[in-house]
């Protein structure tokens, strides 16, 4: 089965919404379907979409002013007692500040608390490099029983956020503050723990996470139009990752590129090239940030001065493709 | 659990010391002064405060103890045994390989633990989360949610989150106490990071404090019956104590706070601890 796309996403009229927006509306479907969701905020309801949950259920609301430790252990003591909280903040305050709370108190005890770490990435723009996450992933696979998701769009996050409010395992979900294009729609599946094809191709095999899948799509377009045909897997959930999917892909073209708005160093540029390197042998290019940090900018500024626009990451293929022969290993 | 009388929780104190010095004597490493200091109000919790079930410990009736400092440990693994929830020969597999008495309390290993801890400072918070939900969420106005801190880890910032968190939503189930024994690894608690004003500190965040003798059975019930009966703060208990207690070799030595004894010492440890009757008693009881 073909995964249904927007038809609209290939024009200057994309349909642009924040990733955090869809989690604001799938908390709170979630908590309307189940009354033990609570929900927990460090001073930044509105930023992280949380209002709309507050307003429905003030009484599952919890407000804890700007102290992200206390965010997430209290949230571990309310798993304690049956609920499952979701916390949110901003993604470099949460895990970036609380990270070994959230190892303690709920990792290791595979406790159903909900880290969504809002605001990642470069693209957050203007509040520099203080304010840009881009470690998170790195930090949160590397825990043991965390699930980690990135969704690619405000629809998709939508469907995570009810899916790992029924996970009954720690999660970690990344949002985006700024307007992303939006590329699936209401049919497109969701299932954590899968990977999508988005488009066939033989040359290449151009696997997104986040919001830069769409970069993809839009680098894939321009790489068919140099005669290219590139394969675009979407990668919502890093953790665990859909090694089948990733593998049928890699031996297929015998080419990998990962992107991500992370620090491709332990990303999820490193856990492809982990998968790989143990199952499939392949040449891998890592679009990504590459162990530097961000800095002040617009958006559209940022992905082109890091090489995560669709067009930047076009250029760049392009150049390693003619310097990468085809190549796997069977082990 | 049957509530025991004063003089029975003595000698289950008595009891936990000297089943934490064999543990650590086995163990070759871990914590001695804590754990010792903290022997009389575990006893008190586990024989006559907690209601819980040793036979069923999710028992959802319950009320919950989470231990903070993680590293005193010992005293609870030797009063959860003593009351039943494992067999107590199994105290002397604490830290080693494949133990469920980890070094430090790991939650999902064995049951009757409420949490896991050991990195300081956040089993505050994690008791108040269970306490908000009990006073706003489940509608429980009988079980409270009993914490232990120790004053070192009173440095910690989460600490101080927690409880300006626990204030502002009053959580009158929830009952702290803090094992006052002006120890931590570097020296002494005003030496490495001054405390006082802890009574001042605590009430200006809306807490009710309670000061007692650390060591007296009868002021450690009562400090919790007090802050039971009251039901628009949460109550902390500084609990004085004395590191070390009833090992006259250990007592009030900052030196102890992180090795155990060896086997030369955990001998002369338990010969001190046999003769201990009529040191720790309360008024009115004879030993």
């Amino acid at each position: 089965m073909s995964y249904p796309l927007r038809l609209d996403i290939y024009g200057s009229n994309v349909t642009l919404e924040p990733t955090r927006a869809g989690f604001g509306r799938g908390l709170l479907a979630a908590g309307q379907a189940n009354e033990t969701i609570v929900a927990l905020c460090a001073d930044l309801t509105e930023s992280t979409q949380m209002h709309l949950f507050r307003d429905a259920f003030p009484k599952r609301f919890i407000e804890v002013g700007v102290a992200e430790q206390n965010l997430v252990t209290v949230a571990s003591g309310l798993a304690r007692a049956g609920k499952i909280p979701f916390t949110s903040s901003y993604s470099a305050f949460s895990p970036g500040r609380n990270w070994e709370q959230i190892k303690t108190t709920a990792a290791l005890n595979n406790q159903p608390v909900k880290i969504i770490g809002s605001h990642a990435g470069v693209s957050v723009g203007p509040d520099g490099a203080t304010h840009q996450m881009l470690e998170d992933i790195a930090l949160m696979r590397a825990m043991p029983n965390m699930i980690v998701i990135a969704p690619g769009d405000s629809v998709e996050a939508e469907k995570a956020t009810k899916a790992i409010a029924e996970n009954g395992k720690p999660t970690y979900m990344r949002l985006a503050r700024e307007k992303t294009a939006i590329f699936s729609t209401d049919d497109s599946p969701f299932e954590i723990g899968k990977a999508y094809v988005l488009r066939e191709g033989h040359e290449v095999s151009l696997f997104g996470t986040g919001t830069m899948t769409y970069q993809l799509l839009v680098a894939a377009q321009l790489l068919a139009e140099k005669g290219i045909q590139a394969e675009v897997v979407h990668v919502p959930t890093i953790k665990p990752l859909d090694d089948d999917t990733l593998l049928a892909s890699a031996r297929k073209t015998g080419r990998v590129v990962t992107a991500e708005e992370a620090q491709a160093a332990g990303g999820f540029g490193g856990a492809v090239s982990e998968l790989l390197s143990s199952k499939l042998p392949t040449p891998v290019l890592r679009v990504g940030i590459l162990d530097r940090y961000g800095e002040s900018g617009t958006q559209a500024e940022l992905l082109d001065y890091f090489g995560l626009s669709g067009e930047k990451i076009a250029e760049q293929v392009t150049g390693w493709l003619e310097n990468t022969p085809r190549y796997h290993q069977e082990f | 659990m049957t509530q025991l009388t004063i003089p029975h929780i003595e000698q289950k104190a008595k009891t936990i010391r000297e089943d934490i010095i064999k543990m650590l004597e086995a163990a070759g490493s871990g914590h001695s002064a804590g754990p010792l200091g903290l022997a009389d109000i575990f006893a008190a919790l586990y024989f006559n405060i907690l209601h819980i079930r040793p036979e069923e410990p999710e028992w959802p009736g319950r009320d919950l103890i989470f231990l903070s400092n993680g590293h005193t440990v010992p005293v609870q693994y030797a009063a959860m045994a003593e009351a039943g929830f494992f067999p107590k020969k199994e105290l002397l597999t604490l830290r080693k390989f494949g133990s469920r008495l980890q070094g430090h309390p790991e939650r999902e290993r064995l049951p009757g633990l409420e949490n896991t801890s050991g990195p300081l400072g956040s089993g505050l918070s994690q008791a108040a989360g269970y306490a908000y939900s009990l006073q706003y969420l489940d509608n429980e106005p009988h079980r409270f949610v009993y914490v232990v801190m120790g004053d070192g880890e009173l440095n910690e910032g989460n600490i101080w989150e927690a409880a300006m968190f626990a204030g502002k939503y009053k959580l009158s189930q929830l009952i702290g106490f803090i094992d006052r024994n002006n120890i931590q690894i570097d020296g002494t608690t005003e030496d490495v990071m001054p405390l006082e004003d802890l009574r001042g500190k605590w009430e200006s965040f809306g807490w009710h404090v309670v000061e007692i003798d650390g060591h007296n059975i009868e002021s450690i019930i009562d400090a919790t019956s007090q802050a039971r009966a009251i039901t628009n703060r949460p109550t902390v208990i500084i609990a004085h104590t004395i590191p070390g207690k009833g090992v006259d070799f250990m007592e009030y030595d900052y030196r102890w706070h992180g090795i155990p004894p060896n086997a030369e010492q955990a001998k002369e440890a338990l010969q001190k601890l046999r003769t201990l009757d009529g040191k720790i008693t309360h008024e009115g009881v004879g030993a």
